[in-house]
């Protein structure tokens, strides 16, 4: 890995907020809808 | 093609690490379809005028690859970054649809084989290691969270794959409203070319959002002292090349290979098991074929919380402890399915739902286990090469299952007494797997990379 960076601890603030969120948003809301596809199944079990 | 390689990606000053696990699941919820095959198997063999089994030697073909090219490729990995091996792995995969849907629009099965099967199952091998050591490396304070909210996609992708395929045929196949419908062939080859863009491009942001911490980068208030205290977590670097040597990588394979063979024991036969587990004297079953798919979602959810859930819970645990606990109680609760699973469906439920669970936990907590042992230098490759392990046991599982099942009648005659050699045999597994876990050791010193205060004269032979 190259040294370019200076080592050392650092704070995560940079990536703004909106990019964050969007990033989870795009694969938390597939994924949500999965699981609730698949809940919808799973409600025979308990039916 | 310089804008793939591991120094492009290495992240500025002040990068949030929380936007590495969304890349990561990115790739993994792509690739997690490969649990989703069922979909249109039936369909395949229609189309194909095929037997179940040639049509399930795609899906089989695809993990052997994924083991094997794993396996391989795990050092090209390491060396070359995660962004390339993304990359790569999307090459592959989409390639891999591509290839089979000309295999099914052409009706010519040994391109399927050859596209599905052979390339796409490189492609879900590079794509499952490629995230897993620089997300080691991003969370040294979790590795356990972050290495399981990553494989928890591969757990995931069949949730979404599955009625995303569904409606996909439904929406392809203008036959679809008929009674008894069967996919049409076509409607599954447009289904694979649907599925091969969504997934370059889903896999695309996954590799272009990744980036690998700069050089001698720790998190904010991370103590690596603490670290260190632990006995089983080295501060040393082992080399794949001299892991694979060492007695504690066979005792992990093990320990992997046990959980995951009882695991696929009970997810091979899922929807089958619980009918025939609560069939009546005159051969009905308390099960309809609704509850039983039913069944198999809620042991899809567990395979994936189990992921997410014990992996995290083995950052405060251990590695060692929380497999004990994949094995050790893995084995008494397997057991008391055998004997007594079929006095209530709700006991039968939950035992197979923690069972299945502690599958999912058993891949999702190995690579840290493999950091604690063999510290991050080529923890990606080593990982690689553990999960031959993966497919051993997915051609153990379903060969034991099946040949205990064959001897004990038809479908459609079983019983529960009819699982019980199966079963147990699954327990005997698990407690060998204890056994291995039980005997797991710090990684001998002469296995540990030459630093410059300390050099290595020759190369460590295997150990006894």
């Amino acid at each position: 890995m190259s040294t370019a960076h200076t080592p050392g601890p650092q704070t995560s603030v940079k990536v703004s907020t909106g990019q964050l969120a969007a990033a989870w948003a795009l694969v938390g809301l597939p994924l949500a809808y999965g699981v609730y596809q698949t809940l919808t199944r799973v409600a025979a079990l308990f039916g | 093609m310089g804008w793939l390689d591991r120094e492009r990606t290495i992240a500025p000053p002040g990068f949030n690490r929380w936007l590495v696990p969304p890349a990561a699941l990115a790739v993994h919820l792509c690739i997690g379809q490969a649990y989703a095959t069922s979909v249109y198997k039936t369909a395949l063999v229609k189309h194909f005028d095929a037997s179940l089994t040639e049509i399930g030697m795609i899906f089989s073909i695809a993990i052997v690859m994924l083991g094997l090219s794993a396996a391989v490729m795990g050092t090209w990995v390491d060396k070359n970054g995660p962004r390339k091996a993304m990359f790569a792995s999307a090459m592959f995969w989409a390639g891999g649809f591509l290839i089979g849907s000309v295999g099914i629009f052409t009706n010519q099965l040994w391109l399927v084989y050859l596209g599905y099967g052979f390339i796409g199952g490189i492609g879900l091998g590079i794509g499952y290691i490629s995230p897993v050591s620089t997300l080691i490396k991003w969370f040294p304070d979790r590795p356990g969270l972050a290495t399981g909210m990553a494989i928890m996609g591969f757990g995931g992708g069949a949730l979404i794959a599955s009625p995303v395929s569904t409606a996909l045929l439904k929406l392809y196949d203008p036959n679809s409203g008929a009674t008894g419908w069967v996919a049409s062939g076509d409607a599954v080859g447009k289904l694979f070319l649907s599925l091969a863009v969504v997934y370059l491009a889903y896999m695309l942001f996954g590799a272009f959002t990744i980036k690998v911490p700069a050089e001698g980068w720790q998190p904010a208030g991370f103590d690596a002292a603490k670290v260190k205290a632990a006995k089983l977590v080295t501060t040393e670097n082992v080399s794949a090349q001299n892991a694979v040597k060492t007695r504690q990588f066979w005792l992990v394979w093990i320990a992997l290979f046990c959980n995951v063979t009882a695991g696929i024991g009970i997810l091979e036969q899922a929807a089958p098991m619980i009918q025939d587990f609560f069939r009546r004297s005159d051969g009905t079953s308390l099960v309809s074929a609704a509850v039983a798919a039913g069944f198999v979602g809620l042991l899809s959810i567990g395979n994936m919380a189990g992921r997410f859930a014990w992996s995290a819970t083995s950052d405060v645990t251990g590695r060692k402890r929380i497999y004990m606990v994949y094995l050790g109680v893995g084995a008494v609760l397997y057991a008391v399915l055998a004997l007594v699973g079929s006095t209530a469906t709700v006991l039968y439920v939950a035992l197979a739902f923690v069972i299945i669970s502690f599958y999912g936990g058993g891949f999702a907590t190995v690579p840290a286990y493999l950091r604690d042992l063999f510290g991050t230098f080529q923890v990606g490759a080593i990982h690689g090469r553990l999960l031959t392990a993966w497919s051993a046991a997915g051609v153990a599982g379903p060969l034991i299952v099946n040949a205990f099942l064959d001897a004990q009648g038809k479908p459609g005659q079983l019983n529960a007494v009819s699982y019980q050699p199966a079963l147990l045999t699954m327990v005997v597994l698990l407690v060998i797997g204890f056994l291995a876990n039980l005997l797991v050791k710090p990684v001998d010193a002469r296995f540990h990379e030459p630093r410059p205060d300390r050099g290595r004269a020759y190369e460590p032979a295997m150990e006894a």
